[in-house]
């Protein structure tokens, strides 16, 4: 396991979330139930390499890249 | 019988099928309005319920609130609910609130209940989409789910209308439930919340840890300033920091839904339902597929806009001038009768002739944003649209500016964020509209050659099209510097579902059509009668013997019809010369001389402001073609050979442009400042933008006639 930004998760992979750089985003985030310890999976990038789409928690979320940054998380492989 | 009033407020996630529920309630019988101080539209509607058994006659009022993900405020928007929900005296503040929380994402939908039930109004929880649960072998427990909030808990499917009546019942029950604390508010900062609650005299917890929380970042208008002080110094002493105690809440309460999770609801099979979204994705946010889809749809809105909303727009047309007719036979000739069918008639008819356009570009933005296609949309031009300050979802708003800038602007709706929305209001104009088709193809006619370059490239038509990527290139202009004068309210964000897609749910989209009518037709509606019959005073009165005694032979050859067409048209023109109008076109000329334009052109100008396509039919009344002549080849005729005082053609190929330019980039359409005025809810908003797109027009049309004089 190695701590790793949101942005740098290739597509088709999952992590789990492990902490945040941003307060404003972090609780945006974990409202919609993207607490730490949840499983994110990549799920495809838009045609223009940003924004990213995002499954969590059963639904699909969209993040742009600038704020996947601040979304530090753990690999899984 | 006795009669009893309850308000009661409806709020849910995005997506969850919050205005399906609300539709569904009240039924038709609803109005808009927008809540005080913001332009969010408030939806409120009523229903009744008779209790037969108690002989009670319940009057519901149902206030749909802003979809959100918590109470929290993130947006402008957002402050709505918060500020609902928080003041007990706000005019909204509801008696009892309808949660709805699509069932199959129970887990967030839990998150927001919680909050409410905190806050200790009396909540009964809606789970929607019930169907789909079963489908997903999703099983949930309906009555433990119950007892363990303690609040009443309805299984519907609102698209189908099922448990409706169910829903009902709950609102009116005054069975008591106990709605227990779902998580001690007052642990996280036991000091502060005590004094909040001694100093405002409130006695729950989770409000006034709610008013700690937001006490920097919310106008808290409804406490007073003596109170602030006092609660500002106990945030303060007690090293209150915001950001981590909602983040401290957002944890404690998530670990209470995930027990609640556990006990009330299993899954019997993994979800499947996703991949029908996924799949359909995988084309519609294509690399290519995906713009190329987008580009056909687009192209079929702009076809109905342009060509089947033509045909109702005609019948209006023709409906309006046949009732002019009949008012103007009907009614003794004189003043009233002109003011009535030229100034009333004349600008309620420029209103309703909308009505198609805007219905159309409705009816596909619905079904767009109901499918969870729009969503898409977004997401692929995000990137494209947010290095010119705008956003994945100003691009519907932009490309419909091309047809009409009205229901264009009603579009920005979808657009979260105020900077964002503003910007795209306000660039929006620029796109060529279709009103400017007519002046550019007069135009065009008059100035640029008959000719083809290599052969085959029709000159005429190269010039039309310059004309709409001038618009377009002035709006994405535009849209950059404002990104750097525009303030924004708050942080944007780009964080958003993408909901699984959808069938279109007609009642929603029709009531979507008739609401976006209704506004334009009664807000932006006033203003635009307003403005047309003082610019029909403007050009049908005069003082001054010229203006008398043409006005007076016109009005005898009203009764006796001795004058011949070509005496009547000349006639009108000069009436018109002598007028108001004509005197402010002559009042104008110096300053429009350097754009080489005429006394006349400003004339048409002032007259434009009403709609720009009145340029044609004024110049045909300023060459006394007559009124109902607006066949362009016979103005074209006439102004190819006018002349200016030095013997050279008034119509140069430098007035050409520089006429063009000026109708490209000049705010003249009252229609579209009135509805910036509306959805902007200020004055300062549409005169700027007025200001601004004048100041454009005037100094690119003075660039380019002195370049090509």
């Amino acid at each position: 396991m190695k701590s790793k930004k949101l942005s740098e998760v290739a597509v088709g992979h999952s992590c789990v979330i492990d902490s945040y750089t941003d307060d404003e985003i972090k609780l945006k985030l974990m409202e919609m139930g993207c607490l730490p310890g949840e499983v994110i999976r990549i799920e495809r990038l838009a045609p223009l390499g940003d924004p990213i789409a995002i499954e969590v928690a059963g639904y699909t979320l969209t993040v742009r890249k600038s704020e996947a940054q601040t979304v530090l998380i753990n690999t899984i492989d | 019988m006795s009669e009893r009033k309850i308000k009661v407020a409806l709020i849910g996630n995005p997506n969850s099928g919050k205005s399906t529920l609300f539709n569904s309630l009240t039924g038709l019988n609803q109005k808009v309005a927008n809540f005080p101080g913001v332009t969010v539209e408030k939806h409120v509607g009523n229903f009744t319920y008779s209790d037969v058994m108690l002989g009670v006659n319940y009057n519901i009022e149902l206030t749909d609130l802003p979809g959100t993900y918590s109470i929290y405020p993130k947006t402008l928007d957002e402050q709505i609910p918060f500020r609902v929900l928080i003041d007990k005296k706000d005019e909204s503040h509801p008696d009892k609130v309808i949660v709805i929380a699509d069932a199959t994402n129970l887990k967030r939908s839990l998150f927001l209940c919680s909050q409410i039930i905190d806050l200790k109004i009396p909540v009964v929880l809606v789970l929607n989409m019930m169907d789909m649960v079963k489908e997903q072998g999703i099983n949930i427990d309906i009555q433990k789910l119950q007892n363990a909030l303690g609040v009443f808990v309805i299984p519907c499917v609102a698209r189908k209308g099922e448990g409706i009546e169910d829903i009902r019942n709950a609102v009116v029950n005054n069975h008591d439930m106990l709605q227990n604390d779902f998580i001690d508010s007052r642990s996280f900062a036991p000091l502060v919340t005590d004094s909040i609650k001694y100093i405002l005299n409130i006695d729950n917890n989770y409000t006034a840890f709610q008013i700690a929380n937001n006490f920097e970042k919310v106008d808290l208008s409804f406490i007073s300033n003596e109170k602030k002080k006092e609660i500002g110094k106990i945030i303060y002493q007690g090293h209150f920091t915001s950001s981590s105690m909602q983040a401290a809440e957002t944890l404690e309460r998530y670990k209470v839904i995930s027990l609640l999770m556990k006990s009330c609801v299993t899954h019997k099979n993994d979800r499947q339902q996703k991949s029908f979204t996924s799949r359909l994705d995988n084309i519609l946010t294509h690399k290519v597929w995906g713009y190329a889809i987008f580009l056909t749809i687009l192209f079929l809105i702009f076809q109905a806009i342009f060509t089947f909303a033509q045909v109702p727009m005609d019948i209006i047309d023709g409906a309006f001038a046949s009732l002019s007719d009949a008012v103007k036979n009907a009614l003794p000739a004189g003043e009233i009768n002109d003011l009535i069918v030229n100034g009333v008639l004349a600008g309620l008819g420029g209103i309703v002739i909308f009505v198609p356009q805007i219905a159309m570009l409705f009816l596909f933005i619905a079904i767009l944003e109901d499918t969870g296609y729009m969503a898409r949309v977004s997401f692929i031009m995000d990137k494209l649209m947010r290095k010119f300050g705008l956003n994945g979802r100003s691009v519907i708003p932009l490309i419909s500016g091309v047809a009409c800038a009205v229901p264009a602007i009603l579009a920005t709706r979808t657009i979260q964020s105020w900077k964002e929305r503003l910007i795209t209001i306000f660039v929006t104009p620029l796109m060529s509209c279709s009103a400017r088709l007519p002046v550019y193809t007069l135009l065009i006619s008059i100035v640029i050659p008959r000719d083809y370059a290599f052969g085959f490239l029709s000159m005429q038509a190269m010039v039309m099209m310059a004309m709409y990527l001038i618009g377009f290139f002035a709006a994405i202009g535009s849209a950059l510097l404002m990104k750097w004068f525009v303030k924004a309210r708050e942080r944007d964000f780009f964080i958003m579902e993408l909901p699984v897609y959808r069938s279109p749910r007609w009642k929603n989209i029709l009531q979507t059509i008739i609401e976006k009518v209704k506004i334009f037709l009664f807000d932006a509606g006033k203003v635009i009668i307003a403005i047309s019959v003082v610019l029909w005073f403007l050009a049908s009165h005069g003082t001054g013997d010229s203006f008398k005694s043409t006005d007076k032979k016109l009005h005898i050859n009203e009764t006796n019809g001795l004058l011949t067409e070509q005496e009547v048209n000349e006639l009108e023109a000069q009436r018109l010369e002598a007028s108001y109008a004509g005197k402010m076109g002559k009042l104008l000329e110096p300053a429009i001389a350097p754009l080489g334009f005429d006394w006349k052109i400003g004339i048409a100008l002032i007259t434009s402001f009403a709609a720009r396509e009145v340029f044609v039919g004024t110049m045909s009344t300023i060459y006394s073609v007559g009124k109902d002549n607006e066949d362009t080849a016979t103005i074209r005729d006439k102004m190819l050979t006018e002349k200016t005082e030095v013997g050279t053609p008034r119509y140069s190929l430098a007035t050409g442009w520089s006429l063009m330019l000026f109708y490209a980039f000049a705010m003249q359409c009252m229609s579209t400042l009135a509805v910036v005025k509306r959805e902007t809810n200020s004055w300062k908003w549409p005169l700027l933008q007025f200001a601004y797109m004048s100041g454009l027009a005037y100094l690119s049309s003075f660039i380019v006639f002195n370049l090509l004089k």
